[in-house]
């Protein structure tokens, strides 16, 4: 690399020497030319006979070499070193940014932990993280990275999250908290319970879905690869017609077509593109992932940028999903027991209501109690508790079992219980809105997004307050799974053949809809394996408001591409056109090569920074 | 399954385009991705006769462009 550096100010240096003090005897000065020509291209050239010998024409090496010595037979020298020269510089500059690139790339990869302290034997032993297994302890220090996913059995401490989930603000854990590898421990010595091997650890699968996002090309970059499939082989053929068919018919100077045609074959490299374009993208995805937000492939990044209706699932995407207990009012039994059948009959179940029930009565569940356990999708739990015959559930099951429930009008939900084929009272369970919920509709808006969507399995009333405390438009309340699923079929069918659909759920319980959509958002992500696997981007933290964000970088590096596309295609175009008349000369062509390629790397480059005032 | 690769030596995108071309075609080769900035090849192909395949691969890349090594990660 340095090598390349010194060869090039060497023969630069020359250059501008033959360039600038004519000699007396012209020979002279071609033969600086010559000299500074094999100081900076003889590389080129050993590499151009090298691929001939194989067989293998066309390529960069090759078609540098032809116009160079192309240049010097028709006796131009200063052109034919300068398109070497500037074309070496353009390499030089290219590998420069490229390693620039790779090295943000890799501080974002840098949350890969090196070594784990795994405890054996009554002694601490280093350890590779692959090495140790579920169930063993490891001692994570301050300062030290957590290298695998698992449950602090001793210590205090607070962990820097930044590198997972874009969030500044360090988290306090402690006993009996999960703990997620990459974290970085700050205050003081923990120990941990190892639960889960590396391969599966947070870590691992964070680094493995940003190195694997390039390989989902986007439309943008297929058609580049397209393009210089086709582009080199049709400029390099043009220049050959040039250079004969011409001064066949129209007769006139060979060597002037020739000139013309050589300088064809500089502009004849595709490289602005085919480097800028990928390299926007991945600037975009580590980008994204710098603020906590993992994009899975570049086809998503793209997509995103073209948004139209945004659907949102209700709980714990646009409302905290936690729920608290507000009220019991019993009927016939007193509020301890209501309570504490509710939280029987809710204990197999994971839904968010069941845990606050659980988490109000707090206190420990006997198993052996809950008998002839049966969940009744959309409506609630029957079953046997101690005994006694239990339903509890939403308004639905009190009116498919027919029982004479009293009707509650509150915003919140509202768990009907019936013990024995009698009504026994109700609970009011409520959730909060979050606080950026709002600001992400308006933001949305903003954003020329056409239609925003939300779907819950709540209640009527409490789907339409929480839309209208928000803004959203449009809200399709007490839905089943499966008519979550059709909701989404039908909206798909609105949009435009350009617009996307995307769909934000907490990757839980809404993984098919995630599927059908056309870019599916998992909120909420870190740790969960499910929302990783089910999405095709994963919003770590729980803020909606980041969705905006990655919107706008979405947008940003569209614009980037685009850009690059436009220009690196219209100034090649545009030059090949002059020359083909004689109106520009090789000097264009450099321009039309390196240039272009230089620039639009600058340009590819912007896609790394994070995008201002969000 | 995917087989991972390091690439070194590989110093220009285009020729990265060209050379994840001439290694698709090879026979049991299903798909093959070469990323160039983070410099590394995915592979994936039939799993019997992985062992031919990647020799294959090596012999490509050997023709299409002599500088470039892999190294199965």
């Amino acid at each position: 690399m340095n090598k390349k550096a010194i060869k090039i100010i060497i023969a630069l240096i020359l250059y501008i020497f033959a360039m600038v003090i004519k000699f007396n005897n012209e020979l002279i000065n071609n033969l600086i030319f010559i000299i500074s020509y094999i100081i900076v291209g003889f590389e080129i050239l050993k590499k151009a006979l090298r691929n001939i010998l194989k067989g293998k024409v066309f390529d960069e090496n090759f078609l540098m070499s032809v116009a160079t010595l192309g240049a010097f037979g028709i006796g131009e020298f200063p052109e034919a070193v300068a398109v070497m020269l500037f074309y070496q510089i353009g390499e030089l500059f290219q590998s420069y940014a490229v390693n620039k690139s790779r090295k943000s790339i890799a501080s974002l990869m840098d949350i890969r932990p090196d070594f784990a302290n795994v405890y054996r034997n009554g002694k601490i032993e280093k350890v590779n993280p692959n090495e140790v297994k579920i169930g063993e302890t490891i001692i994570v220090k301050p300062g030290e990275k957590i290298p695998l996913d698992g449950v602090i059995e001793e210590g205090t401490t607070t962990l820097d999250t930044k590198a997972l989930t874009g969030e500044s603000i360090p988290k306090e854990v402690t006993l009996k908290d999960e703990v997620l590898s990459g974290c970085i421990n700050l205050n003081s010595v923990i120990k941990i319970k190892v639960e889960k091997e590396f391969e599966k650890s947070t870590v691992s699968q964070i680094l493995d879905l940003v190195e694997n996002a390039s390989s989902k090309k986007s439309k943008s970059e297929n058609f580049i690869t397209k393009f210089a499939k086709y582009y080199t082989p049709i400029v390099v053929i043009i220049a050959l017609i040039l250079a004969i068919v011409p001064p066949l018919i129209i007769g006139g100077d060979f060597l002037s077509w020739i000139y013309r045609a050589l300088s064809f074959l500089v502009v004849s490299c595709p490289c602005a593109l085919v480097i800028s374009i990928p390299l926007s993208f991945f600037g975009g995805i580590g980008g994204a992932s710098k603020m906590g937000v993992l994009i899975k492939g570049s086809n998503y990044l793209e997509a995103l940028s073209n948004v139209e209706i945004a659907v949102f699932d209700k709980t714990g995407t646009l409302t905290k999903g936690v729920f608290e207990v507000q009220e019991i009012n019993p009927k016939g039994v007193s509020k301890e027991e209501l309570l504490k059948i509710a939280a029987y009959a809710e204990n197999y179940s994971n839904h968010p209501i069941s845990k606050s029930l659980k988490q109000a009565y707090n206190e420990k569940i006997d198993e052996n109690k809950i008998k002839k356990f049966e969940e009744i999708s959309g409506q609630g739990i029957k079953a046997q508790i101690d005994g006694k015959n239990v339903l509890v559930g939403n308004e639905k099951l009190m009116q498919e079992k027919q029982i004479e429930y009293e009707k509650l009008s509150k915003i919140g939900t509202i768990c009907y219980i019936a013990i024995e084929g009698k009504y026994a009272g109700n609970i009011v369970i409520s959730d909060k809105i979050k606080e950026d919920a709002k600001k992400t509709i308006e933001e949305l808006k903003k954003n020329n997004i056409k239609q925003t969507v939300m779907l819950t399995g709540d209640k009527k009333s409490v789907g339409e307050s929480v839309a209208k405390q928000i803004g959203i438009d449009k809200v399709y309340a007490e839905l089943l799974p499966q008519d979550k699923v059709k909701k989404v079929e039908e909206l798909l069918k609105t949009k435009s053949p350009k617009g996307k659909l995307a769909f934000v759920g907490d990757g839980i319980n809404d993984a098919p809809v995630l599927a059908m959509s056309d870019i599916g958002i998992a909120m909420g992500g870190l740790g969960q394996d499910s929302a990783i696997e089910a999405s095709d981007i994963v919003i770590m933290t729980d803020e909606p408001l980041k969705i905006v964000k990655t919107i706008k970088l979405s947008k940003k590096t569209m614009r980037i591409v685009k850009e690059n596309i436009i220009f690196a295609i219209s100034i090649k175009v545009l030059v090949l056109i002059l020359t083909a008349f004689g109106l520009s000369t090789m000097w264009e062509a450099v321009f039309a090569d390196v240039g272009v390629s230089i620039i639009a790397i600058i340009n590819a480059l912007r896609a790394l920074k994070k995008p201002k005032n969000l | 399954m995917s087989n991972k690769f390091k690439i070194t030596g590989l110093d220009c995108a285009n020729c990265a385009a060209n050379l994840e071309r001439a290694i698709q075609k090879i026979e049991g080769v299903e798909t093959v991705n070469i990323n160039f900035i983070t410099q590394k090849m995915e592979l994936e192909c039939n799993e019997n006769d992985k062992e031919e395949i990647i020799k294959k691969v090596k012999k490509v890349i050997k023709k299409e462009e002599p500088d470039v090594d892999i190294e199965k990660l």
